[in-house]
């Protein structure tokens, strides 16, 4: 297992490269730099902005400087936010999200996976069609609709919870935001699990242990669901990693100081640093989430073995 | 209350006790309780430097920690700051400041040569500073900062003694005085610079000559700053803490408002107008502000090398409707390049149609076409570029359909902001929406983008010798009525050229809390916090 575990890592280091190249380069195509604005800076200024953070030298040379820095843990200065390091950045930005993010889908687990399963149960009667219904709305609606309206209700109508804003990670304002981002995902979740269940019921080995006289429920939640969750725990490994590394949406709606909105905004002002210091910590999380997945597999069907 | 009430006591005493609770914890709780002031800012500041910003949210947050040697007091008018007081040479060009007696936030003395130390760092060209060239006024800056002269003692700014600070300019500027509000002429603490370098503003070593210090910065969370209690006036401030939210989503921030979790929100949606006109009225703010929204027309290709086509379409927009139905929001329409209320401008150069009804304006504008060779048999195609809003995407369709009516056929292309300056400067484009906030109250700040020498922000790359020769004059003439002359005289020239299409003057909209007491509305829209208090 362990060997097995450690030549997945090994494997991800080109994995890695290609992604951070391929980034690097990408990101340059786009035209404008991150000094262009309404403003136009005059040019014997702007050549000395450029060779400060030494976005005049050649493209490759740049390419080199940035990947030696980041083998030895420097992602470089941010272009736009000229007080932090991008490394600072992404140390204060990351936890923020992985706390909305984490907790969002352990929430999506847990409901969309019981939801699920009480549908696939009850298949087509009153109980299911009430959950796939909401499932879908639950699909359906973007979470920029969902967003507001929550905050509307709960923040300033009912006063209940704070309509935005971090507070420090504090827990009246992780509520809104966290069901925000965990509603698209039990919705799919449930879909998924209710699908792969009504499929499992109907295998041979849960036909076998029936027969053999076991608790419906021992049938189900020992034997049935950790077939049924095979799909789910597919799908739950690129979705981790999606949520943990933050919405630009919901932290943009709620005030959120995480990395999601460092893709969106890093790109828009041609902040290379910040940009590709987001790449990687999202290549890195869906390497290590895909590889977590497969070793979940193999503890959910015996029919997997790693070697 | 109930807590001190028991039911066995009798009622007498019950009330007593009340009372004495009331009248002992009420004062208690009114100073222990700070006052504190959240704000929606517009955005994220790029930094807390006042050498490498350039925005208006920058200058909420850095203009409320330190103190230039003029200010901006509760009306926008300009007040004496870090200087008591001042003298001017006869021929206008050497200012003698006298520095009043205050310290930074760590004790040590605001002298003349934090000013100085400041005005060569920003100057200095391997900082390069963004905005620099705001101090060319200054005798030698420009040269300096573009390395053509070396060695910054040549900068025309020197401490006479601690307390007197001498600056030299090129030429009489009437507006230097109001210039000097302006981040870019702040001081920073020299043996904070010199200690630290460029950590010297890292929140905790931060240290401020204003009525706040930043204390706390999470980045795209908040900002807070705390009161200075060395600040020379901080007696007369009411705000202890002030919290600043970079609202990027206008929308969540007028959630946030209507909560009562932020007590401003500066810059609202446009379309929210209508609910908040209803809804909160006496919230709603909304003033005249300096700056101008026009379509710049590249002068350099045809079809807009011609005058005849670029007055056309001009005369064709119909600025009453674009700022009564598609903006709403109270944006006047634009006949000028200068807004009117500028400082010391009075009326500015209207275009000699302002008051042709519309429909004559467009059988003109069609009858300048057709003599320049265009009309329903030869259409003219051009694309009209603009930098993703709605607002801008409202005012590209509006405009796009009243030139249809003269036959020009004209295709939107909207890209992201970066995309679009950087096309503008490299004079890639047909028309392009445009805009410009003055630095400063004076029409030189609006005129100058048309001079030839501005270089790339003259995006219509207008190039007219008697408008340059007129402008050159006006910057030597010294304040007076010869020099508003000249101003006038060039921009009625520049109105008839028309390498810029006026559309609307800007308006500033913000939301303001009923609590928040001592704001008043003014054309730089700037609201420094030590003037305000809240009651709640």
């Amino acid at each position: 297992m362990s060997a097995y575990i450690a030549r997945r890592l090994l494997a991800s280091i080109p994995t890695l490269l290609v992604i951070v190249t391929v980034a690097f380069f990408m990101m340059r195509i786009a035209p404008g730099g991150p000094f262009d604005q309404e403003r136009a800076l005059p040019p014997e200024i702007e050549k000395n902005v450029l060779a400060e953070y030494n976005l005049d030298a050649p493209l490759v040379v740049q390419y080199w400087d940035y990947l030696s820095g980041v083998l030895l843990g420097d992602f470089g200065p941010s272009f736009k936010y000229r007080d932090f390091t991008v490394g600072q950045l992404l140390a204060t930005g990351f936890p923020a999200s992985l706390k909305v993010g984490g907790l969002a889908i352990l929430l999506a687990v847990g409901v969309g996976i019981g939801l699920g399963t009480i549908a696939a149960l009850r298949q087509n009667r009153a109980v299911d069609h009430v959950v796939m219904a909401t499932a879908m709305t639950g699909i359906a609606i973007p979470n920029f609709v969902m967003a507001p309206l929550l905050t509307l209700i709960f923040g300033v109508y009912l006063s209940w919870l704070p309509v935005a804003g971090w507070g420090g990670g504090a827990p009246r304002n992780l509520v809104l935001p966290v069901i925000a981002l965990a509603l698209p995902q039990i919705a799919y979740i449930a879909r998924l699990t209710r699908g792969s269940m009504i499929e499992t019921l109907h295998a041979n080995f849960v036909r076998t242990a029936r027969a053999k006289g076991l608790r419906e429920r021992i049938v189900v939640l020992r034997h049935a669901l950790k077939g049924a969750l095979l799909p789910v725990v597919s799908y739950l490994g690129p979705a981790t990693a999606q949520l943990v590394t933050g919405s630009v949406v919901i932290e943009t709606i709620f005030g959120i100081p995480g990395i999601g909105r460092y893709f969106v905004q890093g790109a828009l002002n041609r902040d290379y640093t910040l940009v590709m210091g987001a790449v990687i910590t999202y290549a890195v999380l869906i390497i290590l989430l895909n590889l977590v997945v497969d070793l979940v597999y193999g503890l959910l069907d015996p029919k997997v073995k790693h070697r | 209350m109930g807590a001190y009430m028991s039911a066995e006591r009798p009622r007498s005493t019950r009330i007593a006790l009340g009372l004495a609770a009331g009248i002992c914890l009420a004062p208690m709780g009114a100073s222990a309780l700070a006052a504190e002031l959240h704000i929606a800012n517009s955005g994220e500041p790029d930094t807390l430097d006042p050498h490498h910003v350039s925005g208006t949210w920058e200058n909420r947050v850095i203009g409320d920690m330190f103190l230039g040697l003029t200010t901006e007091a509760a009306d926008g008018s300009v007040i004496p700051g870090a200087a008591e007081s001042w003298t001017v040479s006869d021929d206008g060009t050497v200012y003698t400041f006298a520095l009043r007696d205050h310290t930074w936030s760590d004790g040590t003395p605001v002298t003349a040569e934090d000013f100085v130390f400041a005005w060569r760092r920003i100057l200095e060209p391997a900082t390069a500073a963004e905005y620099a060239s705001l101090l060319y006024t200054i005798r030698n800056a420009r040269a300096l900062n573009e390395g053509s002269m070396e060695g910054m003692e040549a900068l025309g700014v020197r401490a006479v003694d601690d307390n007197t600070l001498e600056v030299t300019l090129e030429n009489p500027t009437p507006f230097f005085i109001e210039q000097l509000t302006h981040y870019t002429a702040f001081p920073i603490p020299r043996h904070k610079v010199e200690e630290l370098g460029e950590e010297w503003i890292r929140p905790g070593d931060l240290v401020s000559n204003g009525a706040y210090t930043v204390v706390e910065w999470v980045p795209n969370s908040h900002i807070r700053s705390v009161r200075n209690e060395r600040f020379y006036d901080a007696a007369k401030v009411a705000i202890d803490a002030v919290s600043y939210y970079p609202a990027e989503d206008r929308n969540a921030a007028t959630r946030r408002f209507r909560a009562g979790e932020i007590d401003i929100q500066y810059d609202f949606a446009s379309e929210q107008i209508d609910w908040l006109r209803e809804n909160l009225p006496e919230e709603t703010r909304i003033s005249p502000y300096l700056g101008i929204y026009y379509y710049a027309l590249n002068t350099r290709k045809p079809p807009f090398d011609s005058k005849a086509v670029r007055q056309a379409l001009a005369m064709a927009i119909d600025r009453e409707g674009i700022a009564d139905k598609v903006l709403r929001t109270g944006e006047l329409p634009a006949y000028s390049f200068v807004p009117p209320g500028t400082g010391d401008y009075g009326e500015p150069s209207y275009v000699d149609w302002k008051d042709m009804p519309y429909p004559e304006r467009i059988a003109r504008a069609k009858e300048l076409l057709a003599e320049a060779d265009h009309g329903p048999d030869r259409p003219l195609h051009i694309q009209l570029r603009y930098n993703t809003s709605e607002n801008h995407k409202k005012i590209a369709i509006a405009v796009a359909a009243m030139w249809r009516q003269l036959g020009v056929e004209a295709e939107l292309f909207n890209t992201e902001v970066k995309v679009h300056y950087n096309d503008l400067q490299q004079g890639d484009f047909q028309v392009a929406r445009a805009g410009w906030i003055a630095d400063y109250n004076d029409p030189q700040n609006f005129l100058y983008l048309m001079e030839t020498s501005t270089g790339v922000q003259n995006y219509a790359g207008y190039s007219n010798r008697e408008y340059d020769r007129l402008m050159d004059e006006a910057d030597r003439a010294g304040e007076g009525a010869h020099r508003r002359e000249l101003m006038h005289e060039a921009e009625a020239i520049a109105m008839e050229d028309m390498p810029n299409i006026p559309i609307t003057y800007y308006v500033s909209k913000n939301l303001v809390s009923q609590a928040v007491q001592g704001w008043i509305d003014n054309t730089k829209d700037i609201h420094r916090t030590r003037f305000l208090s809240v009651q709640r």
